[in-house]
C-alpha cells in the first residue's frame, strides 16, 4: 500500500502527519518513508536517520563533439526547451534547460552528441528507528525537482507500508510524488487559504484517479468552511488535530507528535484504518 | 522601480499574509502574486479582474491510431514513460516532441497546451497581476516570469515604485522564475527546525542568482532559542533581520475576515510589518 501525503497550501503540517504516521505504524507495519519534497525535505529533521547511502542524481545533456559537428543546427530546431542554441560556428548547450529527453543525440545526423550526466541533486537511504527512510534533495540553484522526486520514488518497495511526503502546491513536483499512490491525505487547516488550496488539491488527486481523505490540522482556528466543503463533495475527514500551541513547541524543536505526545499514536493508527478501509472500500 | 519578492522555502510561514499587509502600507506599487499553483493573495485584496488570458505553453504528444503502426519507437525511445500502449499520458508527456520527430510514419502531432489563465484586476491597494496554472500542469516558471513581465510593464506605463511579489515556497522553478533579475529577496522564516533549514536552502538560491536577501522571522516567540540561532545565520551571512513579528491569533482572525492584518489591528504585528516597509524601502532606495 502506498500512502501520499500532500496540501496545496504549505505549512499546513504534512510534515507532521507523514512522520507521525509512520511512528505510530512502525510496531505492527513494515514502513518506508519516502520524502519526495526534494525542494524542502524536512522529515529528516524529526526522524534523524542513519544515512548509509548517498546518489548523485544526474540527468543526461548533451556534449557536442566539435570534431563532428558540421553546425547543421538539428540538435537546435528538435530542442523543445531551448537548451541548444547553434551560433556561427559554436554550439552552446544550457544543461540547467535540459529535460534529457535524448532527442538531439538522437537526431544528429553526424552522431556528435553524446550524453553526458549533469548533477541536479542527491538521493540518500537508510534507517530511522524501525522504519526503512528515503528523500531526495534538489541542488542549490537547479529547477528541476521531478527527476530527483522519480529517483526517490524508485526505491519504493511493494512489499512495505509506503509513506510518500509531498511538496506544496498542486503543480508537476506534486503530481510526480502523489501519482499511483492508492491513497491521498490532503492536510489542510480551516482557513480561507488551507480552503482554497484544499479545493485545487482535491480537484489534482481526481484527475490523477486518487481517492482521497483529509486531516484537519489546527481545528479551532478559522471558520467553518472547510468542513461544509468537505461534506458537500463527500471527503472524509479522518482525523483532526487541535490548534495547540503544545504541538507547535514540539514541532519547533524538530519533535514528531507521536513522540511528544504518544496519547497521538492511537489517533495514527485509526487514521490508518480508515485509510485501509477506504482503500478497500 | 524596484521589484521585492516574497519567498520563505518553506510553505505557510506567512509570505501572503505579509504581502497583503504591504500592499495595504505600501504607496504606488504594482501586486503580483508568483505562486501561480496555489495563489492566495487575491483572497485578501478582493480584486476586480480587469483583463484575462489564457497561458498557452508547452506542449502534449497525441498519436492518430489511424496512422500509427504500432512498430514501438515511440514507446522504447521516451525517456518520460509517457507512452503505453501507443496512446500518450497527457500528464507524463513532458512535450519533448522526441516521438513526434521520430515516428516513421509521421502518426504523431505535437498540441500546445492550455497551461493556464492569468488575469490583471484592479484592487484598493493598485494593480494585481495573478495567475491560476491549470491543474497537474508544467511550465510554472514560465506562467511566473510571464506575470512578472505583465506587472514589471504595468509599474512602468505608471511610473510606480514598486513591484511587490508573492512568491511560492520551495526553491525550483517557480522560486527561481520569481527571484531572477528582482531588487530584493524577502524572506519569511518562522523560528522551527524545519523553517531555519529551509531559510537556509532559499538564502543559497539567492546568493545563487545574485539577488540581495533580508529575513523577516514571523512568529519569533514561538522559539527563542531558534530565533536566536537565526539571528546568529544571518550575521554570520551578512543577511540583515529587517524584522521579527510576534505570534498573535490576530493575523488569522483578520485572515477569515479576508483582511489584511494592518488594516485589521493597530497591535504589535501591524506595528512591526509597518517597520518592516520602511526597513525595505530603505534597503531598495540604497
Amino acid at each position: 500500500m502506498i500512502i501520499s501525503v500532500a496540501s496545496g497550501k504549505g505549512g499546513t503540517g504534512k510534515t507532521l502527519v507523514a512522520t507521525s504516521l509512520a511512528l505510530s505504524l512502525k510496531d505492527n507495519h513494515d514502513v518506508q518513508l519516502l520524502d519526495c519534497d526534494v525542494e524542502e525535505p524536512n522529515d529528516h529533521i524529526f526522524l534523524k536517520p542513519d544515512i548509509t547511502r548517498s546518489q548523485a542524481v544526474g540527468i543526461p545533456v548533451p556534449q557536442v563533439d566539435k570534431e563532428k559537428c558540421t553546425n547543421c543546427g538539428k540538435c537546435a530546431e528538435v530542442c523543445a526547451y531551448n537548451a541548444i542554441a547553434v551560433v556561427k560556428e559554436y554550439v552552446l548547450t544550457f544543461p540547467e534547460l535540459c529535460h534529457g529527453c535524448g532527442a538531439c543525440s538522437y537526431l544528429c545526423p553526424e552522431k556528435a552528441i553524446t550524453e553526458v550526466p549533469h548533477d541536479i541533486g542527491v538521493v540518500e537511504t537508510g534507517r530511522a528507528g524501525g522504519i526503512a527512510f528515503g528523500q531526495g534533495r534538489l541542488a542549490i540553484g537547479q529547477a528541476m525537482a521531478p527527476p530527483v522526486i522519480r529517483r526517490v520514488k524508485a526505491l519504493t518497495d511493494p512489499d512495505k507500508l509506503v509513506i510518500i511526503d509531498a511538496s506544496p502546491g498542486t503543480s508537476c513536483p506534486v503530481v510526480e510524488a502523489v501519482k499511483d499512490s492508492d491513497y491521498c491525505l490532503l492536510v489542510t487547516e480551516p482557513t480561507p487559504f488551507g480552503l482554497n488550496d484544499l479545493t485545487l488539491a482535491v480537484e489534482m488527486v481526481r484527475k490523477l484517479g486518487i481517492p482521497c481523505g483529509v486531516v484537519l490540522n489546527r481545528a479551532g482556528v478559522g471558520d467553518g468552511g472547510t468542513e461544509a466543503y468537505c461534506r458537500k463533495e463527500g471527503i472524509p475527514i479522518h482525523m483532526t488535530i487541535p490548534l495547540d500551541t503544545g504541538i507547535a513547541r514540539l514541532y519547533s524543536r524538530g519533535v514528531t507528535l507521536a513522540e511528544g505526545m504518544p496519547e497521538y499514536q492511537k489517533d495514527f493508527s485509526e487514521l490508518y484504518r480508515k485509510i485501509e478501509e477506504a482503500v478497500r472500500a | 522601480m524596484r521589484e521585492i519578492v516574497v519567498l520563505s522555502g518553506k510553505g505557510g510561514t506567512g509570505k501572503t499574509s505579509i504581502v497583503a499587509s504591504l500592499a495595504a502600507i505600501a504607496q504606488n506599487k504594482v501586486l503580483a502574486d508568483c505562486d501561480v499553483d496555489a495563489a492566495d493573495l487575491h483572497l485578501l485584496l478582493n480584486p476586480t479582474v480587469r483583463e484575462e488570458n489564457d497561458f498557452r505553453s508547452g506542449q502534449v504528444a497525441v498519436i492518430d491510431p489511424e496512422v500509427c503502426t504500432q512498430c514501438g519507437l515511440c514507446q522504447e525511445l521516451c525517456r518520460f514513460d509517457a507512452i503505453h500502449d501507443y496512446k500518450v499520458d497527457p500528464i507524463a508527456c513532458e512535450g519533448c516532441g522526441f516521438c513526434a520527430q521520430v515516428c516513421p510514419v509521421e502518426a504523431i502531432t505535437m498540441r500546445e497546451c492550455l497551461a493556464g489563465r492569468w488575469f490583471i484586476s484592479d484592487t484598493k491597494y493598485g494593480p494585481l497581476v495573478n495567475a491560476r496554472l491549470g491543474i497537474a500542469e508544467e511550465n510554472s516558471g514560465k506562467l511566473v516570469a510571464l506575470v512578472r513581465r505583465q506587472a514589471r510593464e504595468i509599474a512602468e506605463r505608471n511610473g510606480c515604485d514598486y513591484v511587490i511579489s508573492d512568491g511560492p515556497p520551495g526553491i525550483g522553478c517557480p522560486v527561481i522564475s520569481s527571484l531572477s533579475g528582482a531588487s530584493l529577496a524577502l524572506l519569511v522564516t518562522e523560528p522551527t527546525l524545519s523553517g531555519i533549514h529551509d531559510l537556509e536552502r532559499v538564502m543559497g538560491v539567492c546568493q545563487h542568482f545574485g539577488v540581495k536577501a533580508v529575513v523577516c522571522i514571523n512568529k519569533y516567540d514561538i522559539n527563542e532559542t531558534n530565533t536566536a540561532a537565526i539571528k546568529d545565520y544571518c550575521r554570520k551571512n551578512k543577511v540583515e533581520v529587517a524584522a521579527m513579528i510576534p505570534f498573535d491569533n490576530i493575523v488569522t482572525e483578520a485572515l477569515v475576515a479576508g483582511r489584511s492584518v494592518v488594516e485589521y489591528s493597530d497591535g504589535a504585528v501591524s506595528r512591526e510589518i509597518k517597520r518592516l516597509w520602511d526597513k525595505i524601502t530603505g534597503v531598495v532606495a540604497g
